[in-house]
């Protein structure tokens, strides 16, 4: 016990300064085993400690506290214990401790995940997300915890609102995996399917050197949505994806890639037979709702084609061509597209006829010039950023050496830069 | 054989009533014997036998008759086809084959029409003692080592070969001369050889190569070698399903060609073959330099006046009369053993021209007119129409009310914004996912550089 209130005393001083809390880090540190042994006993110390100023201390008594096995009595206090410490720690002295913090917050998810209340937990992950990461391009173990509990609340515009920033800095491959796929699963639920296409790009191509269940289940999730959002689907990854990834995804998820063909075939009889004929097969992978709206979007690939014959075109055809039963239901599905904004037409009751008219956007107002210019802006930035980042890695010394040492393989001119000492 | 049907009759008079020098009006059976040398052969009326087997001599002759046999309805033009093809054999030494065409015939032609066994003895007991000195030959000139004479041996031991059937043992004789051909005029030889087997083996590879190889020998060739060359390599592209490149070979041929090579294709079928390519897959322009103005191929297209006269109606634009033509010569060329596979494809090619070049000059179209004018009806021809749109050859759209077709020209200004402002999404996707992922592989790398340390 001496220990620790020793260690209690030390904290309470040694937290004002910046200088004052690195060597509070070291003693901590070395206290840290004492701290783990102590654990049941150490929860009544924690009221003596601020977090909002003690926070790096709070921090380690806190974790040492959670480290043991999660039960339901000792989640319901611990939760509120983690919420309020979350919300009032200080930013600067966490980030000395990210493990730490990352592990206390773990726990926090298993607690709220046990309680079967997922909500109260989002907005703490949400404030602990905002601490940890040291700006908004950092990826943190904390991100896909937190899209985890927002998924399972159903609160997906909480998750949009992170997934709205981009990343370009991350910890571990595995984080940025999760993150992309519960990500992906959040816009599809929030129906930004472009969104949640590019997510599920991003795993399927990030760089892995061997295969992970994430990346096959997000790999079949890309095919459905790459067939609901674009009305097809590339049959090759690009050719940065990984090798592994190329050479296996595709045998991996066999009944998607199926569907996608028997899908461009056009005919939607098989297609529907085809997903009855499979039902348990996506129903296991959670992917039937997905499936279902592929099915729909079919029909409005269909009749976007039209647009491009057509001028006009009776309603008895269209449905012929789209293989609909009547020309009624021929009719809601284009008074839905043109509610949807997905086609531009006038449908003409009495003739039973539908006139198809060009996108009437003439790129000639002040917000498109707007809209244009602050595409402009943004596309140079993220061009100095390309730059910059290529100046780096050319002065970096690791990849002077290997291209100096793989001369040979490449041209004269993309290699020249290097200089002749790197050629061992 | 019975004679040619009565009431397209005189249709097909007027069609050539513009002239063929010689032709008989009457109409003729096979068997009389005026002299047919100008008679168009590949026309709409039905094929005369014995005309079209005159065309051609050697191999050829009897496995276009056996073909011929094989595709078509007609008992008699059956029964006569092989009988011909007996008879040929007959003169031959191929008892492989004329074991076939008995087999074939099966006793419908009579007694002397069957298997002549005797014969057939003879024939492959004759061909035994042949092969034998053959080889005791070429043994004694390869241990004189007079290359000429090797050369020869093995010529003769090809050309036997070739005779009996053997046409894999044929082509490897022919290609062991290379070694031993000291001029151009052998190396011609010797090419013309392989590339005549391996027309008739089917296997068009090796006649391209060959027929690179002879027009790359450093003397300059005489004009029928030329020409046969040319046809060769027409045929390969014809069976390669390269109709622009055959065509252009096709069309090259010269005069000189004349009969010299009946062993592989008539001067009818230079016609055909370049005349229908040509219109399939050449576009105005070319159609017109190199068809219709040129004159060496005016002299072909004389020998086949139907594929003359609708590949002008085709430029006149008389698109009815031209899918006449086209209509009525299809069965005969499906009894041709070279084009019949893609008689089909070609046909759908010239009529896809035909309905574009039709639409071209228009703003907008009576749909009713253009039926007419196809010998169509408009709801065909409105799904004609749909799927050539949708493959963007034509540029336009359908009034489906008032059965109009309207040209449609893309707005370029709208167009241009449009893609700006995609190719911007995409840029920007691109580089973000791109820097991400350089993001993941320097931290990969830096792991695994750090675990050596």
């Amino acid at each position: 016990m001496n220990s620790v209130e020793g260690l209690l005393t030390q904290i309470r001083g040694l937290s004002s300064t910046a200088s004052d809390v690195l060597s509070l880090q070291n003693v901590l540190k070395q206290a840290d085993e004492s701290l783990h042994a102590e654990s049941t006993r150490l929860l009544p110390f924690l009221d003596q400690l601020d977090p909002s100023k003690h926070s790096l201390g709070y921090l380690y008594f806190l974790e040492a506290c959670t480290a043991g096995p999660v039960t339901t009595e000792s989640a319901s206090s611990f939760v509120l214990i983690i919420a309020r410490f979350i919300s009032s720690c200080v930013a600067e002295q966490i980030r000395l401790a990210p493990d730490k913090f990352i592990s206390v917050c773990k726990r926090f998810k298993d607690q709220v995940l046990l309680l079967e209340e997922p909500l109260r937990g989002v907005a703490p992950m949400l404030t602990a997300v905002r601490k940890l990461q040291s700006s908004t391009e950092h990826l943190t173990t904390l991100h896909p915890e937190f899209l985890l509990l927002c998924l399972l609340a159903k609160c997906y515009k909480t998750g949009l609102s992170i997934l709205e920033e981009d990343i370009f800095e991350v910890d571990q491959p595995r984080d940025l995996y999760l993150y992309c796929y519960y990500g992906g699963m959040i816009c599809i639920g929030q129906k930004c399917f472009r969104k949640a296409l590019e997510l599920l790009h991003n795993v399927v191509t990030a760089p892995m050197s061997t295969i992970n269940a994430i990346a096959v289940e997000a790999y079949k999730k890309y095919i459905l949505v790459s067939l609901i959002h674009h009305g097809q689907l590339s049959t090759s990854l690009p050719k940065y994806a990984s090798g592994v990834a190329q050479r296996n995804l595709k045998s991996l998820c066999l009944s998607y890639m199926e569907l996608a063909n028997s899908y461009n075939n056009g005919k939607i009889a098989d297609l529907e037979t085809y997903v009855q004929a499979n039902m348990e097969k996506f129903g296991s992978d959670n992917n039937l709702g997905l499936v279902k709206q592929v099915v729909s979007s079919i029909y409005k690939r269909n009749i976007q084609r039209l647009t491009q014959t057509y001028l006009t075109l009776s309603l008895q055809d269209i449905a012929n061509t789209v293989q609909l039963n009547r020309p009624k239901e021929a009719e809601m599905h284009v008074l839905q597209m043109i509610q949807d904004g997905e086609i531009y037409a006038t449908i003409n009751q009495k003739d039973g006829m539908v006139r198809f008219v060009e996108d009437p956007e003439l790129y000639k107002t002040c917000e498109m010039i707007e809209h244009i210019d602050l595409s402009i802006q943004r596309l140079m930035t993220l061009s100095n950023k390309l730059t910059v980042m290529d100046e780096l890695i050319s002065c970096d010394p690791l990849y002077l050496g290997k291209a100096g040492r793989e001369r040979q393989r490449f041209d004269f001119d993309d290699f020249d830069s290097v200089p002749q000492r790197f050629n061992i | 054989m019975d004679g040619e049907d009565g009431a397209p009759k005189s249709l097909m008079e007027e069609m050539y009533a513009n002239g063929i020098e010689g032709v008989d009006d009457a109409p003729s059976s096979s068997t009389s014997t005026t002299i047919r040398k100008n008679r168009p052969i590949i026309s709409g009326e039905q094929l005369d036998i014995e005309a079209y087997a005159a065309l051609y001599s050697g191999r050829t002759k009897i496995m276009r008759l056996i073909f011929l046999a094989d595709h078509c309805d007609n008992s008699g033009m059956q029964l006569e086809a092989l009988r011909m093809a007996y008879d040929e054999l007959k003169k031959g030494e191929n008892t492989q084959l004329f074991r076939e065409v008995v087999q074939k015939i099966d006793g419908r032609l009579g007694p002397n029409y069957s298997t002549d066994a005797t014969w057939c003895a003879m024939v492959d007991r004759k061909a035994n003692q042949r092969k034998d000195k053959l080889e005791s030959e070429l043994n004694a000139y390869r241990t004189n080592l007079i290359k000429e004479s090797i050369r020869m041996g093995y010529n003769d031991f090809g050309d036997f070969y070739y005779a009996h059937g053997a046409l894999g043992d044929a082509f490897k004789s022919y290609v062991r001369t290379r070694d031993y051909c000291t001029t151009s005029k052998h190396i011609i030889q010797m090419c013309l050889s392989a590339i005549l087997v391996s027309i008739e083996m089917g296997q068009f590879a090796h006649v391209t190569s060959y027929v690179s190889k002879a027009e790359q020998t450093p003397e300059a060739l005489d004009p029928p070698s030329i020409a046969k060359l040319r046809c060769a390599a027409g045929l390969a592209h014809l069976e390669a399903k390269k109709y622009k490149l055959a065509a252009r070979k096709f069309l090259e041929v010269g005069p000189e060609l004349g009969n010299s090579y009946s062993e592989v294709i008539a001067p009818q079928d230079v016609a055909t073959y370049g005349g229908l390519c040509a219109l399939a897959s050449f576009d105005r322009t070319e159609l017109k330099n190199k068809v219709i103005d040129n004159i060496n191929f005016r002299n072909f297209l004389e020998l086949v006046p139907e594929v003359r006269e609708l590949i002008n109606d085709f430029y006149s634009s008389h698109y009815a009369s031209c899918l006449e033509y086209l209509g009525n010569l299809k069965s005969n060329l499906m009894l041709d053993i070279h084009i019949h596979d893609h008689v089909e494809t070609l046909y759908d090619q010239i009529r896809s021209k035909a309905l574009i070049q039709y639409t071209h000059p228009f703003v907008s179209v009576d749909m009713r007119m253009m039926a007419d004018a196809f010998k169509t009806s408009v709801a065909g021809l409105e799904k004609e129409l749909e799927s050539l749109i949708t493959d963007n050859q034509i540029q336009a759209r359908i009034d489906s009310h008032n059965k109009i077709l309207y040209a449609r020209h893309a707005d370029q200004r709208n167009a241009t914004f449009q893609r700006v402002l995609q190719t911007g999404n995409e840029f920007d996707w691109d580089v973000r996912a791109m820097l991400l992922r350089a993001n993941l592989l320097k931290h990969e790398y830096n792991l695994r550089a750090s675990r050596k340390i």
